[in-house]
């Protein structure tokens, strides 16, 4: 039996090989395209196999025979992993027909996820290559933890579409110059866009009226002078105005569109919050019986044939058009198109059944609010995937928002910025440099950054050491065990990073490594705590 | 699981079972087994239902004497259907030849079980109704068997009949589970009416589910609710508000469109008896003998023409000939017309005026001539008479019934009532908008007649603190009154009390606060500042409609609101239901997607009185302000009055009561199991005073640490940032050491075995 060396410079270096008699092999990891192995079993006495193959069009390749399964995945990983940071050749599609240790039989699609992950994440590699190489932890233990990232992965083909935005556009709010009476009103086509889908009454006005009977500037200045109306609760001027205008008065009037699809939702809505079939079963309320006035109750008199629209229904309906999303996504470019494509998107046929009673979708529902989670086994939620198109300009300027919102003005920060000339800032680099220099690897950050490395690993180790609790096999009482093993480890590296640090610098080490030793000893006490806990229990197998 | 209960073998749909529920169904077991009525508060989020419906259930296999014949009373149709849902699963769970033998079923209005397609499109339950009347009422039925061409008849009632005739109704309707839904789908897969198949099937099921007012509104308990037998055991589920329930259905308000609307009832029914009297003057001479004979009603009543009945009590209708002078139609019209006459005069006032029941019938008897005797047969008197003229849209003549109940109730009771009239609203007194109230001021009243009909009567509720009122407030005397607290296997709820926002200075709701800029700032921000800290859903409540309206609205102007739809998307309940009901779909649905959604509600509104916020889709509740009732309303000073002579009830005690009961129930929403967490804050500086914050139910007041009891907007979210990362960690459901917060089978059986050995 030979020995086999794989290096990470892309390269098998193999002294000698049962087969190929006292030969070096040394291959290009290159040209190796693809690797199968065998699975092993223990019915059938067949040595673990391991087949790199090179180009399929030219043939070839080699085989390992190892002395166990063990030693076999371990190489069959690394090379897997190889080839992944080797750009395959567009024709040769990695196959993988991978057998792990356990029973868990893994689709190419599923190991070319995995693949792709690690490429993608360097920092993923190198915990992957610490722990599941190392022995640690087993492949499939690894990946379990990380099921969400495999899903996204698998869920990014859909295209991400940007929604509403979360504030209300709809909303424009007049700006008036202070000399004259006039007010103005400022539109782009997204609010254009947003008002279309919040108001469908304005939406069909709009494909009606404009451009045969009034033109699109008319159609907004009547539009505004409406809703300046409302604002300003002008009650007595909006009758009359709309008594005189019939177009102005379509946008004073309640929406008949929306109230034909409130009528057609509510009864599709979710039976354990369905309000209105509770105002149908009610007869203490009827007209005139009951008590009203009793401090309880407000009368609410909605008498009047012009809308009392009021900034509630705006919210819940501009809530509700966010939520639903853009149905189609067109250049919004000028406000003709987009009130085509809204009325397009529009035209999906309504259900035409009158309420749904037989729907499953509705007794699940009902089923999940009634039922108590925990007298029960579990069930996992769908989750939708979250899919931002530029995350860090999302994060950014949810933080600016965060920022703002809590009154903190950066401004201060700014100033600072600005008043540091070019020549100040270049001067304060180079000493930043020099000092460098003189202080060599010594620095403090170095130290920190050595330490910082360990954290990942910490937080790896960690995760898999929590989820393992309470004890329930022996699977997870071996796992546990080499948990604890590395972390000792560890333990033990932070420990010497503190003492070797340099003393004027020892106190900041030690201030950074202090989460993370603390961190370890809750799971080291958590674990002997369950130790000494099972010992007095007692009998029971594993102690749990 | 099954387990052993004190020598009762209970099938309990889950794995486990908490503690509460265990000692829970002992206590409920002592009820049944003394047969007496109970009282008990169990904290929500601890499965009270599941409790409930797995004992009786299991009490009555246990004992064969013994029946299942359970009455569960909700307050809401939602919350029917969540009961319905629990019971499936408790079914699912009982011996096969059990579950095959039971009845379970909901019973709503025929707005909501209807499948006739045109009567079910009509938008109003009241049209509805009148539908159905229109194509179901006998003579309309008579009519169509001479004349089958013009006459529309709905074939789900036809064969509905033909099947009650025939006596198979139960062939319909095997035994199992029927929420609403399923009554519908049921109806139009046979093509059998819903609402009268389960309007009859309740007889013979072994659960109904309904809500409380077909038990306690005798308008409709006497309809529906008439032959329950004495063995039923009753149910008032979410209980805490059944005294204002008792209250308002004994309650009449007369304003000026009702007298309006009576007047064209009363032209129309003129019509009506001229029209007879050239054609068919027979059938008003047969109403008269039969008045004469002494009969009000015509004894038994098809079905389907059966209206609402008598506002008063069974007990307190008088079963005697209808006097003589209100005999004849012409003349009872007149009577009719002299009392809304008078009606309409004392409406003229200019100033508030209460007048005790007697008082007011005397002034009738002196102005209108219309004796006491006569007021109390009205009712009677009219419905005799809308079918004779075979009058069927009820709805138009709402109006002249609800004269007619007023008539009746006031010729009824003497005590426990007032009448109160007002010129306006105290809050708007420019607006000219005269009523006359009826006002009930004694739950116990419309309440008393079901305690002494059924042997066990549970009412339960998160809320029944303090728990000696009800009793003095329904007079009744349980043999089980108890308060549980919730054994928590961490501490999944949160309270606090906030009483001075980011600037240091106090919030309250206080009415000379309320309006104050800075205290709408402080409560805006306080909003904003959770919101950014809080994932998934948050509920707000508010003290009223008007004060939510002002505070959204200056939020808005403030630019408050728009910072917070930053960070979620904001949900307005509305006195639309629709609109509510579609605006909390939307928030379900953006709280399940990640979105996040805010939902501002009303204390006492109806949201409030329901809805669970439970899991993501609550994970913090605000409660902005102290829900007081309006204090300078004359129906509460006169309920107040009452209170205290009666009960010796002091008016500031009852108050007190009264609003933190609804701020425990607007909070106590958020739970539903022990794995579920929420916080909950009080915003206003007068819950730190101690004589308000004690009113609040034991398992709230548990939690709330003193240093949580004063704070500040940027301490509360230091706490809140805190409590969140604690109910991230994972933690072992079934509670450490002795105190065991989720009990298996086993625990039970080595419980059991423990109790033995003692």
């Amino acid at each position: 039996m030979g020995s086999m060396t794989i290096g990470a410079k892309t390269r098998i270096s193999s002294p000698s090989l049962p087969m190929i008699h006292a030969m070096k092999l040394n291959v290009d990891f290159r040209s190796i395209k693809g690797h199968k192995f065998n699975k092993v079993d223990g019915s059938k006495p067949a040595p673990p196999l391991l087949n790199l193959s090179k180009d399929s069009d030219k043939g070839g390749g080699y085989m390992f025979e190892f002395d166990n399964v063990t030693n076999r995945d371990l190489s069959r990983d690394f090379v897997g992993k190889q080839q992944g940071t080797i750009p395959p050749k567009p024709n040769v599609p990695p196959e993988n027909s991978v057998t792990s240790t356990g029973e868990e039989q893994l689709s190419a699609a599923e190991m070319h996820r995995r693949m792709k992950l690690l490429q993608e994440d360097s920092e993923l590699q190198k915990l992957h290559m610490k722990f599941v190489l190392g022995n640690i932890l087993q492949e499939s233990e690894f990946w379990a933890t990380r099921k969400n990232l495999l899903d996204d992965e698998a869920n990014k083909g859909s295209k991400q579409r940007p929604g509403f935005k979360s504030a209300m556009l709809a909303d424009v709010r007049p700006s008036a110059d202070g000399r004259t009476n006039k007010v103005t009103f400022s539109l782009t086509t997204e609010i254009i866009h947003q008002i279309f889908a919040e108001k469908p009454a304005v939406h069909r006005a709009f494909l009606d009226f404009v451009p045969k009977k009034m033109s699109e500037k008319d159609f907004w200045t009547k539009y505004f002078r409406a809703e300046y109306l409302l604002r300003t609760k002008n009650t007595v001027a909006a009758t009359a105005e709309a008594a005189e205008d019939e177009e102005l008065a379509i946008f004073l009037k309640n929406d008949d569109i929306l109230a034909k699809e409130a009528r057609l939702k509510i009864k599709r809505v979710d039976p354990t919050l369905d309000m209105e079939a509770d105002a149908g079963d009610d007869y203490i309320h009827l007209p005139d019986h009951g008590i009203i006035r009793d401090g309880i109750k407000e009368t609410i008199d909605n008498d009047g044939e012009l809308a009392r629209r009021t900034l509630s229904q705006d919210l819940n309906r501009h809530a509700a058009v966010v939520l639903e999303g853009r149905s189609s996504d067109v250049e919004l470019t000028d406000t003709k198109t987009v009130a085509e494509a809204l009325a397009r998107s529009k035209k999906e046929p309504p259900s035409s059944s009158i309420s749904d009673d037989t729907n499953h979708e509705r007794l699940v529902k009902v089923a999940r609010m009634t039922e108590i989670e925990d007298l029960q086994a579990p069930r996992s939620l769908p989750y939708a995937p979250l899919c931002i198109k530029d995350p860090r300009e999302y994060f950014d300027s949810q933080q600016a928002n965060a920022l703002r919102s809590l009154g903190g003005n950066n401004d201060g920060r700014h100033a600072r910025n600005c008043r540091l000339s070019t020549d100040d800032a270049f001067d304060h680099l180079l000493g930043q440099i020099s000092s460098i220099k003189v202080n060599g690897l010594n620095y403090p950050v170095i130290q920190s950054e050595v330490a910082l490395k360990h954290w990942a690993a910490i937080q790896e180790l960690l995760r898999h050491f929590w989820s393992s609790y309470p004890i329930t096999t022996s699977v997870l009482y071996n796992k546990v065990q080499r948990i604890k093993d590395a972390m000792t480890q560890i333990y033990q590296k932070l420990q010497d990073i503190k003492e070797s640090a340099q003393p004027d610098v020892r106190h900041e080490i030690s201030q950074l490594v202090k989460p993370m030793t603390q961190a370890l000893d809750a799971a080291f006490n958590h674990d002997l705590e369950q130790q000494q806990k099972s010992s007095k229990s007692g009998n029971k197998p594993n102690g749990f | 699981m099954k387990f052993d209960l004190e020598g009762l073998t209970v099938h309990f749909p889950y794995a486990a079972i908490y503690p509460e529920q265990h000692a829970y169904m002992g206590e409920l077991k002592r009820a049944l087994d003394a047969r007496g009525h109970a009282l008990l508060e169990m904290p929500t989020g601890t499965g009270k239902t599941a409790a409930l419906i797995s004992l009786i259930t299991s009490y009555s296999l246990a004992n064969p004497s013994r029946p299942l014949r359970l009455i569960y009373c909700t307050r809401t149709v939602h919350e029917m259907e969540k009961t319905l849902a629990e019971l499936r699963l408790l079914f699912a769970h009982l011996p096969a030849a059990a579950s095959r033998s039971l009845l379970a079923l909901g019973l709503s209005s025929r707005k909501n079980l209807c499948v006739h397609p045109q009567a079910s499109a009509a938008a109003a339950r009241d049209s509805v109704d009148t539908a159905c009347r229109r194509l179901t009422a006998s003579w309309v039925r008579d009519k169509a068997a001479s004349d089958p061409d013009s006459t529309p008849l709905c074939d789900f009632f036809e064969s509905f009949d033909r099947a009650a005739a025939a006596g198979d109704l139960a062939s319909y309707m095997p035994p199992g589970v029927y929420t609403l839904a399923d009554l519908r789908a049921l109806g139009r897969d046979r093509r059998i009416c819903p609402y009268f198949l389960a309007r009859q099937m309740v007889k013979y099921a072994n659960v109904v589910v309904y809500s409380y007012q077909y038990l306690i509104d005798p308008k409709v308990a006497s309809i529906v609710s008439r032959e329950m037998q004495k063995e039923c055991v009753v149910v008032f589920d979410e209980a805490h508000n059944i005294d204002n329930v008792c209250i308002e259905a004994l309650s009449v308000s007369i304003r000026k469109q009702t007298l309006e609307g009576a007047e064209r009832n009363l032209r129309r029914i003129s019509q009506e008896i001229d029209r007879f009297k050239a054609t068919d003057a027979n059938r008003l001479r047969a109403e008269y003998n039969r008045l004469v004979d002494g009969l009000a009603q015509r004894g038994n009543l098809p079905i389907s023409d059966a209206w609402l009945a008598n506002p008063a009590l069974p007990e307190d209708i008088l079963k005697e000939a209808v006097p003589g002078n209100i005999r004849r139609a012409e003349h009872f019209l007149a009577v009719l017309r002299r009392l809304v006459r008078f009606l309409d005069g004392r409406l003229e006032t200019e100033n508030v005026e209460n007048e005790m029941p007697v008082a007011f019938v005397a002034s009738i008897h002196s102005q209108a001539g219309i004796d006491q005797k006569m007021l109390r047969f009205c009712y009677d008197r009219l419905h005799s008479l809308m079918l004779t003229l075979e009058i069927t849209d009820t709805d138009e003549f709402m109006h002249i019934q609800t004269i007619c109940d007023f008539a009746t109730l006031i010729g009824t009771y003497t005590r426990g009532f007032s009448i109160i009239i007002e010129p306006y609203d105290e809050r708007m007194p420019d607006i000219r908008d005269p009523v006359i109230q009826l006002s009930c001021h004694d739950a116990s009243l419309a309440i008393q007649p079901v305690f002494e009909r059924f042997q066990t009567v549970v009412i339960t509720s998160g809320t029944l603190s303090p728990i000696d009122l009800y009793p003095r407030l329904l007079n009744f005397n349980p043999v089980i009154s108890r308060s549980f607290t919730m054994s928590l296997t961490r501490d999944c709820i949160c309270p606090m009390v906030l009483t001075r926002g980011s600037d240091q200075l106090p919030v309250s709701t206080k009415f000379d606060m309320r309006s104050d800029p800075g205290v709408v700032r402080n409560y805006g921000r306080l909003l904003l500042e959770m919101a950014s800290a809080v994932p998934d859903g948050i509920v707000c409540f508010f003290v009223s409609y008007s004060y939510m309206d002002g505070i959204v609205n200056s939020w808005n102007e403030m630019g408050i609101l728009q910072d917070i739809m930053q960070h979620k998307l904001v949900f307005i309940e509305t006195p639309d239901v629709v609109e509510t009901t579609l605006a909390l779909d939307n928030y379900r649905k953006a709280c399940d997607c990640g979105r996040g959604a805010i939902f501002f509600s009303v204390a006492r509104g109806k949201v409030a009185e329901g809805i669970d916020f439970d899991r993501h889709y609550g994970r913090l509740v605000i409660m902005f302000g102290v829900p007081f009732q309006y204090t300078l309303s004359r129906i509460l000073l006169a309920r107040l009055e009452y209170l205290r002579e009666t009960f010796q009830i002091k008016e500031g005690d009852f108050l007190t009561f009264d609003a933190l009961r609804q701020a425990a129930q607007c909070v106590g929403r958020v739970i539903r199991s022990k794995a579920d967490y929420g916080m909950m804050i009080f915003a206003d500086k007068r819950y730190s005073r101690h004589d308000k914050r004690s009113k609040l139910p034991g398992w709230i007041l548990s939690h709330l640490h003193d240093a949580h009891l004063n704070l500040s907007t940027d301490m509360a979210l230091h706490i809140a940032r805190e409590f969140l990362r604690r109910m991230a960690q994972p933690y072992d459901k079934t509670g450490s050491g002795g105190n065991k917060t989720l009990l298996t089978e086993e625990d039970l059986q080595n419980m059991a075995q423990d109790a033995m050995e003692m």
